[in-house]
């Protein structure tokens, strides 16, 4: 059960926009298609969906092969970015419009669609038009809209990115807990990657076309595949070869042999965590994450030397993302806890 | 750019820029009004001033002679049936051009405005020798009646288009890949979703073909003397000419009337047309003669 | 939404067909009936003192009525869209009005106005001023019917392109008339271009108002539209498709022109 994608490609014109993808996707869960911009998910999404057609490979629903299927027959509910709502219909008339395809009495539809609308919250607005809705609203229709006709499968491509940041973030709580609910088969599409570890329980990164790595949120942050990823999820330093989280640098009053020197350039407060940019003698630029505890105790000011030593490193020697072997998912090579001091 | 006319509540007011003071603006109106009373509304107030010149009565009988209903009657019977027809070709047209790709679709989308640029005169003229009766390809459908239809198709073909072309382009087209995910199929989704948003244009483009069509006269003067059909421009004409003057005005005023009707539906239609926009209505009346270049649509932005 | 190559195919054979046994197959007919007799006769007609002289006076027109509604468009244009007056959509209204009306109604409205026993016959008849079976009254009747090309293609340019510009030459110190000159007009010269071409187009081809108000004199009150009916009256097909020839020729240069210049804006 489930979805698994195999070996799919696709070119538009000159650009290739999936290159030999494959993924899986467990029945009942909820995952996210997370990459930059280009990187080939919302395509991928929409090829799951059927609004693409592949160049090759193949597409399984529910362990029925759907790659020939129209959209029509796969039984997948798409949520679009920009909501796609019908604007000559009232929200009532939107979310009913598959029932009426499917030739549903009146009754029955009035019942699932007050139904729906009490879920997503839209109760009393069934007479609207979608231009008298806010943006968030018109969304949540969308969703009521897709899940009227019980798809197995409920595909959303960056539903909340024409979304005001308040929005989005209630918007993704939101969905987290209706997915619980229902338990549908979710996949959604974000550039976003707090918002796909925040609500995803298995993301699947993606650059150029390929899967770089597939996992969930904790493992690919703490074990990422390529530097790609680990740049990619959470904040990432380079030290020559080496990468380092901004919370694995430690920053300390007196030198000694395993320590770099650096110039404390800025100290900003967001909050609970401070963040110290500092740049070290070859020009690079390096920031770390500090409690404000800890800055007390250092006492540390702009323009201050100040010495550091990197926790926890990673390098991934030899390895490029986007490799033709990268499209499965690699173990990260760990260097352990040893302190690194970066070579220069 | 689409031909659409400013919205007097929805024009801004700069306090800076192009802006003539006060007193300027006023001049400039002034004079705008000045022309536009000249040239356009003065001879109409002359028309109507003439119809009614020996009372309603007089004005009566000359829009009920016989000859004047068969005239009226002609005119409008025809150009009914002729946007009829031009909202059926007139949609397929835009449809091809719009979402459609084939060698040569520039040069058909620029012969559409043909029959804008092409004197009717002409129009007429060459209509009469290929399907008329000494049509080379020996067909001669040029009866009275088709002959009218015939040349109202022509100079009426490309308002449908135009103003279905923009709509055409505009539409979100994420709306029919959302109807097909929910299981709607090909037909389905031309009838729910894409034809209820074309609707707007569609009517309005069939009434600026209608007023059109009503008042058309240069393609249809050849085939008046050919074969003797009056529509109500060559009955007008031929009452100036036999100096019935207010007779001729009395009707004219019919056509005028029909004409001003269709025009103030037309800007009924576009304001019910952009009820479901963001924003509302921009108080557009579409004249489809845009110089905005309506084949490409423009591009998703999806990855 | 995807089509099936059937129904696909269908529409373009429906679509072009149409277009073809409605425009361009008599478009075509033209140039065969202009030289079913050889050359000289279509040649002859267009080079008689008569047809020579048609086509000075339709020139004429598009020299007087192009100018005259380029200024007064671009003018109204602008007073439309930068000033707010809650009488614009009555001047909207009125600018609407001659794509409505027939050129017949036309005609007979300018008859009314100007002639013996008109509004201002008696007056002009004492002042020695002709206006119907002259030239006056058949450039009143072009100005009529050419009137809103230019105002509808440059309203729509004026308002996509807004005032920001407009402002920030203002704040650089520029004056009106130069902000209008520098940045507005250049801004919206293809909008006006395009106007100009396709009221050029109409003035060539305007029929009905000009044959009542001018009498159809030949070689003197005879446009080239006027002259092809005239013409054809007088069973002269030759010179009547001759000279149809011709206008064919100068409307299928403004579609050239109306389509260069689509391009230009995009």
């Amino acid at each position: 059960m489930g979805i698994t994608v195999e070996g799919a490609n696709k070119r538009f014109g000159d650009f290739q926009a999936l290159k030999d993808v494959s993924i899986s996707v467990p029945d009942g869960s909820l995952t996210a298609l997370l990459g930059p911009s280009g990187s080939g998910k919302s395509t991928l999404l929409r090829a799951i969906a059927g609004l693409e057609d592949l160049d090759s490979g193949r597409v399984v629903i529910n362990d029925e092969d759907a790659t020939a299927k129209p959209p029509q027959n796969r039984g997948v509910g798409f949520v679009f970015q920009h909501y796609a709502a019908f604007k000559h219909m009232t929200v009532f008339e939107n979310v009913g419009f598959g029932l009426k395809i499917r030739k549903w009495k009146k009754p029955e539809i009035s019942d699932r669609v007050h139904e729906l609308l009490q879920l997503v919250q839209l109760d009393g607005l069934a007479g609207r038009f979608p231009s008298q809705l806010s943006g968030g609203q018109r969304q949540r229709m969308a969703l009521a809209r897709a899940l009227a006709v019980q798809p197995q499968v409920l595909l959303l491509d960056e539903p909340f990115g024409a979304l005001d940041a308040k929005v989005r973030k209630d918007l993704r709580t939101w969905l987290r807990h209706l997915h619980e609910e229902m338990h549908v088969t979710t996949i959604f599409v974000t550039h976003d990657q707090e918002e796909a570890m925040d609500v995803a329980e298995q993301l699947v990164v993606m650059n150029n076309g390929r899967v770089e790595q597939s996992g969930t949120a904790n493992d690919l942050y703490e074990d990422p595949a390529n530097e790609f990823v680990m740049s990619f999820v959470g904040e990432v330093n380079r030290l020559g070869d080496s990468y380092v989280r901004p919370h694995d640098i430690e920053v300390v009053s007196d030198p000694d042999a395993s320590t770099e020197e650096g110039m404390v350039q800025r100290i900003v407060a967001l909050g609970f965590e401070i963040r110290v940019e500092l740049v070290l003698a070859d020009g690079t630029e390096v920031w770390a994450q500090l409690t404000r505890n800890e800055l007390q105790r250092l006492e540390l000011r702009e323009g201050q030397i100040a010495y550091l030593r990197p926790v926890q490193a990673k390098s991934f020697n030899g390895s490029s993302p986007s490799d033709p072997g990268a499209s499965t998912p690699r173990g990260p090579r760990d260097e352990g806890d040893a302190e690194v001091s970066a070579a220069v | 750019m689409e031909a659409h006319a400013a919205h007097p509540a929805a024009a801004p007011s700069p306090r800076a820029g192009i802006r003539l003071p006060g007193a300027g603006a006023g001049l400039g109106r002034g004079t705008v009004l000045l022309y536009l009373s000249v040239i356009v509304l003065l001879p109409l107030a002359a028309v109507f001033s003439k119809a009614f010149e020996n009372g309603l009565g007089a004005f009566w009988t000359a829009v009920t002679a016989p000859q004047a209903i068969a005239a009226l009657e002609l005119t409008f019977i025809a150009s009914l049936i002729v946007v009829v027809i031009n909202a059926f070709f007139g949609t397929i047209i835009a449809w091809i051009l719009v979402r459609d790709e084939f060698p040569g679709k520039p040069i058909v989308n620029a012969v559409i405005d043909l029959p804008f640029a092409l004197p009717t005169i002409v129009a007429g003229l060459t209509l009469l020798a290929l399907y008329g009766k000494s049509s080379p390809i020996g067909l001669d459908v040029f009866t009275t009646r088709v002959g009218v239809v015939m040349a109202l198709l022509f100079v009426t073909l490309p308002f449908v288009v135009r103003a279905v072309q923009p709509l055409l382009l505009e539409m979100d087209r994420e709306m029919e890949a959302a109807a097909a995910s929910l299981g709607a199929r090909g037909f389905t989704i031309f009838r729910r979703i894409i034809f209820p948003n074309l609707l707007p244009g569609l009517a309005a483009g069939v009434a600026l073909a209608f007023a059109r069509a009503l008042g058309e006269f240069g393609s249809l003067a050849l085939i008046a003397i050919a074969f003797k059909t009056e529509v109500a421009s060559v009955y007008i004409r031929s009452l100036v000419e036999s100096g019935n003057e207010s007779g001729a005005a009395a009707v004219s005023v019919v056509l005028l009337g029909a004409s001003l009707l269709l025009l103030a539906s037309i800007t009924l239609i576009q304001r019910w047309g952009s009820r479901h926009e963001r924003g509302g209505d921009n108080g557009l009346v579409v004249m489809p003669m845009s110089g905005e270049d309506f084949t490409k649509e423009r591009g998703n932005d999806d990855e | 939404m995807s089509s099936s190559r059937s129904s696909r195919w269908g529409l373009r054979i429906l679509g072009i067909g149409y277009l073809t046994a409605l425009l361009l197959a008599p478009l075509v007919m033209i140039f065969f009936k202009t030289f079913e007799d050889g050359l000289g006769p279509p040649l002859d007609a267009i080079t008689s003192p008569d047809g020579l002289h048609a086509l000075k006076l339709t020139l004429l027109m598009v020299v007087v009525a192009v100018p005259l509604n380029t200024i007064f468009g671009v003018g109204c244009a602008l007073l439309l869209v930068r000033h707010r007056w809650k009488g614009n959509a009555i001047i909207d209204g009125i600018i609407n009005l001659p794509f409505a009306i027939s050129p017949i109604v036309i005609g007979l409205a300018l008859f009314l106005l100007y002639g013996t026993n008109g509004w201002f016959g008696p007056v002009l008849a004492e002042a020695g001023i002709k206006i119907l079976f002259s030239i006056p009254g058949m450039l009143l009747a072009s100005i009529f019917v050419s009137l809103p090309f230019v105002v509808r293609e440059v309203v729509p340019v004026l308002q996509e392109i807004g005032t920001d510009q407009e402002q920030a030459a203002s704040t650089l110190g520029a004056n009106s008339w130069q902000t209008f000159w520098r940045i507005t007009l250049p801004a919206i010269r293809w909008g006006v271009a395009y106007g100009m071409v396709l009221t050029t187009a109409r003035v060539l081809g305007e029929f009905g108002a000009v044959t009542i108000v001018s009498g159809s004199i030949s070689g003197e009150t005879q446009t080239l539209p006027l002259f092809v009916a005239k013409q054809f009256e007088q069973f002269n097909y030759a010179g009547a498709y001759g000279a149809s020839l011709l206008l064919a020729v100068l409307a299928l240069s403004a579609l050239l022109a109306m389509n260069l210049l689509k391009r230009k804006e995009a």
